[in-house]
């Protein structure tokens, strides 16, 4: 490593290492920062030399990060960015922290995806899906997927592993020479019901897709989900026993084992190493508190709504919604996401745009109270399992209530 | 002209429905239920006929591919012409609103418009993102206007159009005038379930739609508050 970099890498690590004993967050981007100051190529330096993985997509990148870390760890030592910093900052970051390490997987934002690619030459990329999140500020679905397309096109060494459900993760991988393709199932169709191809109408059924004006089409996949279990490209079936619930984490499971298998760890290896992820950055975390059971779910988009109904137990439930600036300041998703599953049970509302989940609601024919603070909300529910259901800077600030809990 | 039951349709669900579209059709018929009001929606996909003799008509945001094959097949089916000129209400948001024009750009290129209303759209320098506020033509008796909008383009109202409001707060058409009306049509940059922060607009296409001066008041403690909040949020932006 240049000496530049090894001193950029130094004063990262102090940087992130005060940020975290001033209490001023996990340190995971302001280290980075400073790095990328010091040295522009601190990250490519920084990953010279590792066999690395990268992980994007709309939904899902976090977990499916912690489980191929988790898989990959079978071979040895394994640097990620498990605190969810998927920018560049946080790459290196991360790297800077782990020290030499032969491996990595690192979760990246979809924006940032070609860069990071550029930047870090990885063996395998993972791309999990692209549906509508923020798009007051992100790139449409179509523009992504042309970004992406683009950006596998300059590496034709990358090793892609791709959703075979998702018609613009497939338009955007296709054309690569190394593909192996995943199928998890997918509930959300409402962003490529028209092909990016040729623009004609998307014709499903029984889980298949095609396009109906070009040869575009949901091509075989060699992994795929299957009662509690995942299939390898073999044929063997896997029972798949993970901490974290819901099917959707099932369908990460498959995508991480995939990963690692690019890397030759076979998946009678990896699978008893995912039953080990309990929880990540906060998400599906259990707190108990004045004898309540709370659980901490994360949905950022209508997408992922969907799947923390499908997580979430009959029960108290807990809806909290910001629209800061991570977040989008467009609340109008709202009206994306069918409520109507939480009909029954006690709804407690509250966050920065409670007002806009209150009209949702409404016209849902969802009761609901409105609470000002989280405090309010857990004496409001009795006393057992409490569900809550946060976009994400309301998920931050409830979990910093609950001393950051990871 | 209403018989027996309001009949809303839904435009083109599967290729114009970039962001919570669907709640205008959901507060509509919500509204139109609590007055005891039999109402059917449908939502009519671009592969299927355009149905002429529904009372409301409602069109929502899309990227530029979606709304351009969108304008291609209204043009070719020719029913929402008809519907219009045979008096329907009509709420046309974001992408929606454009196509009613008689052009509007998508990927670069101009497109035909539906030319339903007397205006036409190009692109601006920047996109217009965030709350957006206006006083609505006072002919219409409604309070302010208020919305989020997430567009690119600019619109160009003609004389045969009046503009739904004049902007206190964001840029609408072109940080001027925000929208357009004419007839029982509406078109608006407040993309998304708009009628959720403008309630009375939602009451205004009901009265249209059965031909009353007034329909029973209901209670919108929610969307007060939501107003109240968003209305002084986009005065402080």
């Amino acid at each position: 490593m240049p000496l530049r970099a090894k001193v950029a890498t130094s004063v990262s690590r102090t940087a992130a290492a005060l940020s975290r004993a001033a209490g001023r967050g996990d340190g995971s981007v302001i280290g980075g920062w400073i790095g990328l100051k010091i040295d522009p190529d601190l990250l490519k330096n920084l990953a010279a030399g590792r066999a690395i993985a990268l992980v994007s997509g709309t939904n899902g990148k976090t977990t499916t990060t912690r489980f191929a870390a988790a898989a990959l760890g079978v071979l040895g030592p394994v640097a990620t960015n498990s605190f969810g910093a998927n920018m560049p900052t946080g790459h290196t970051s991360a790297l800077a922290k782990a020290g030499a390490t032969p491996f990595a997987v690192l979760e990246v934002d979809e924006h940032y995806l070609a860069r990071v690619i550029d930047e870090t030459t990885p063996r395998v990329v993972a791309l999990l899906n692209l549906s509508r999140d923020q798009l007051d500020r992100a790139k449409e679905v179509a523009m992504m997927a042309q970004m992406w397309r683009t950006a596998l096109a300059a590496h034709p060494d990358v090793h892609v592993v791709a959703n075979a459900d998702d018609p613009m993760v497939v338009w955007a991988a296709v054309n690569t020479a190394h593909v192996v393709w995943f199928s998890a199932g997918q509930r959300w169709h409402d962003d490529s019901f028209v092909c990016p191809e040729c623009g004609s109408p998307i014709e499903r059924a029984n889980g298949d897709w095609r396009c109906t004006g070009c040869p575009l089409r949901r091509p075989q996949a060699q992994w795929t989900v299957e009662d509690d279990g995942v299939i390898d490209p073999r044929g063997d079936w896997h029972l798949v026993k993970l901490q974290l619930p819901g099917h959707v984490n099932l369908g990460n499971a498959a995508t991480a084992l995939a990963v690692a298998a690019e890397f030759g760890v076979r998946p009678i290896e990896a699978v008893p190493r995912l039953a080990g992820v309990a929880s990540v950055a906060g998400r599906y975390a259990q707190v108990e508190r004045d004898g309540r059971n709370i659980r901490l779910l994360l949905a950022k988009n209508p997408a992922s709504w969907l799947e923390a109904f499908d997580m979430a137990e009959v029960a108290p439930t807990l809806l909290s919604i910001n629209a800061r600036d991570p977040d989008g300041f467009d609340t109008s998703w709202l009206y994306d996401v069918d409520f109507s599953p939480l009909r029954g049970r006690q709804v407690l509302i509250t966050g920065d745009r409670a007002y806009d989940l209150a009209v949702r609601l409404e016209v849902n024919d969802v009761a609901f109270r409105h609470v000002q603070t989280f405090d309010e909300a857990v004496r409001a529910s009795p006393p057992g399992r409490l569900e809550v259901i946060a976009n994400y800077t309301a998920f931050q600030d409830i979990r910093a209530e609950l001393d950051r809990v990871n | 002209m209403l018989e027996s039951t309001l009949r809303i349709v839904w435009i083109y669900p599967d290729l114009l429905s970039t962001y919570g579209d669907r709640g205008n059709l959901l507060i509509l018929g919500r509204r139109a239920a609590l007055r005891g009001i039999p109402v059917e929606t449908y939502e009519v996909r671009s592969d299927q006929a355009m149905p002429t003799t529904a009372d409301i008509y409602l069109i929502g945001g899309g990227e530029d591919g979606p709304q351009a094959l969108a304008a291609q097949r209204l043009i070719a089916d020719g029913g929402l012409h008809r519907a219009v000129h045979q008096g329907a209400a009509v709420l046309a948001v974001c992408a929606g609103y454009q196509l009613f024009g008689s052009s509007f750009f998508a990927k670069g290129a101009k497109c035909a418009g539906l030319d339903l209303l007397d205006l036409s759209s190009d692109r601006g320098e920047t996109r217009a993102v965030g709350e957006v506020r206006g006083d609505i033509d006072p002919r219409l008796g409604l309070p302010p206007l208020t919305g989020f909008e997430n567009h690119g383009g600019r619109t160009h109202l003609g004389p045969g159009v009046a503009p739904l409001a004049r902007v206190t707060a964001g840029v609408g058409n072109d940080g001027q005038t925000e929208g357009a009306w004419h007839g029982k049509i509406l078109g608006t940059y407040a993309h998304g379930p708009a009628l959720a922060r403008n309630p009375a607009i939602a009451d205004l296409l009901l009265r249209w739609a059965i031909g009353a001066d007034s329909l029973q008041a209901l209670d919108d403690t929610w969307a007060d508050r939501l107003r109240g909040e968003r209305l002084a949020a986009a005065g402080a932006a």
